[in-house]
C-alpha cells in the first residue's frame, strides 16, 4: 500500500477570500511579517501497490476529475 | 430534482404548478427521467457541499442520465445549488466561488435580464428587472477572461446583477447559458419570487411559463 499526496490550490488570478481573512487574522495576532496567504486542500489519496508511474497517473486523472476543479484550481500530485 | 441535502425541490415543483406544469419528482439515485419535458435542479446543499459545491452531485446515477439529454437540447435550469451542479458537470462554463466578504447572503436582489433568447427566459422583455432572494455562500461566479469575453460576445450572460454584484461575481453575472440556451443556470432564486403572497414579488415565475412557451411553440 502507498500513499500518494495531492495539493489543490486556486488559480492565482482566482480570488481567495479566505486566504484574506487569515491574513488579516494574522495581522491582528501580531504576526506583522506576513504579507500574504492563499488558501488550499490537501488529499491523501491510499492506493494498492507501489506509487509507480502507472499509479500516480491515476490519481493525476481522478484530481482532473473529481479532487479539483480545473476550471478555478490547480493542482499537483507527489507519492506520499 | 432532488439530492440528498436538496432544500428548495418543494419550491421548484410549486412554481412549476403555478406555470400550469405538471411537477415530477426526480430522485438522484434513479438512472430514469421519468419521460419528462424539462428538469429543474433545485437548491440546497446536495451531498452536504461535500468537496466543491456540486462536486459530488454531479455522479448521481440520475445526471448519467441527464447530461446527454441536456446536450441534446432538454430544457435544464439550474438555480443555486442546481447551478454549482451544472457548471461543475460541464454543462454550463465557469464556477461558483466563496463570497467576497465571506458571509453567506440572503437578501432580495435586483436583476437585469440579459437574454431573452433562451429557454427559461424569452417571456420576459430585454433589460426587464426582476426582484428575488438571493441567498448562497458560494455565489462568486469566476471563470477565464477568455470565457468571460465569449460569454459577454455571445449573449451568454442571461441574468446580472442590476447593481454591484453583492457576492463579488465577475461582471456582476447572476446566470448564464449554454450555447443552445436550453441550459440555463443562476444563483438568484426565481421560485421563491412567483407570489407576492410569499416572495419578495412574482417576477420569477417568468422562468417558468418561459419554458411552457417555448413547447407550446413547438405545438407540443
Amino acid at each position: 500500500m502507498a500513499r500518494v499526496i495531492v495539493d489543490v490550490m486556486l488559480k492565482p488570478e482566482i480570488h481567495d477570500p479566505q486566504g484574506e481573512a487569515v491574513l488579516g487574522a494574522s495581522r491582528r495576532l501580531g504576526f506583522g511579517g506576513v504579507t500574504g496567504v492563499r488558501q488550499g486542500k490537501r488529499f491523501e489519496v491510499e492506493i494498492d501497490g507501489p506509487a509507480d508511474a502507472a499509479a500516480l497517473a491515476a490519481i493525476e486523472e481522478l484530481a482532473r476529475e473529481l479532487l479539483a476543479n480545473p476550471v478555478i484550481e490547480e493542482f499537483t500530485v507527489s507519492s506520499g | 430534482m432532488t439530492f440528498p441535502g436538496s432544500l428548495d425541490d418543494t419550491d421548484a415543483a410549486r412554481a412549476a404548478r403555478y406555470a400550469g406544469a405538471e411537477p415530477v419528482p426526480l430522485w438522484h439515485a434513479d438512472r430514469d427521467l421519468r419521460g419528462v419535458d424539462a428538469v429543474i435542479l433545485p437548491g440546497g446543499f446536495s451531498y452536504g457541499d461535500y468537496l466543491r459545491c456540486g462536486a459530488i452531485a454531479r455522479f448521481s446515477p440520475v445526471m448519467a442520465e441527464l447530461v446527454p439529454a441536456a446536450r441534446s437540447g432538454l430544457p435544464v435550469l439550474g438555480i443555486c445549488n442546481g447551478f454549482q451542479i451544472l457548471c461543475e458537470a460541464h454543462l454550463l462554463p465557469g464556477a461558483l466561488t466563496r463570497n467576497a466578504g465571506l458571509r453567506f447572503i440572503t437578501r432580495d436582489v435586483r436583476l437585469t435580464v440579459a437574454n431573452t433568447d433562451t429557454a427559461w427566459t424569452s417571456g420576459y422583455a430585454p433589460g426587464q428587472q426582476l426582484l428575488v432572494p438571493l441567498k448562497s455562500g458560494e455565489g462568486a461566479y469566476a471563470a477565464a477572461q477568455e470565457t468571460l469575453d465569449e460569454l459577454d460576445g455571445t449573449g451568454r450572460v442571461v441574468v446580472r446583477y442590476a447593481s454591484d454584484a453583492p457576492n463579488g461575481s465577475a461582471r456582476d453575472i447572476a446566470g448564464v447559458c449554454n450555447e443552445a440556451g436550453n441550459v440555463v443556470g443562476l444563483m438568484p432564486h426565481p421560485e421563491h419570487a412567483i407570489d407576492p403572497l410569499t416572495g419578495p414579488s412574482g417576477d420569477g415565475l417568468g422562468f417558468f411559463t418561459s419554458v411552457l412557451r417555448a413547447f407550446a411553440g413547438a405545438g407540443r
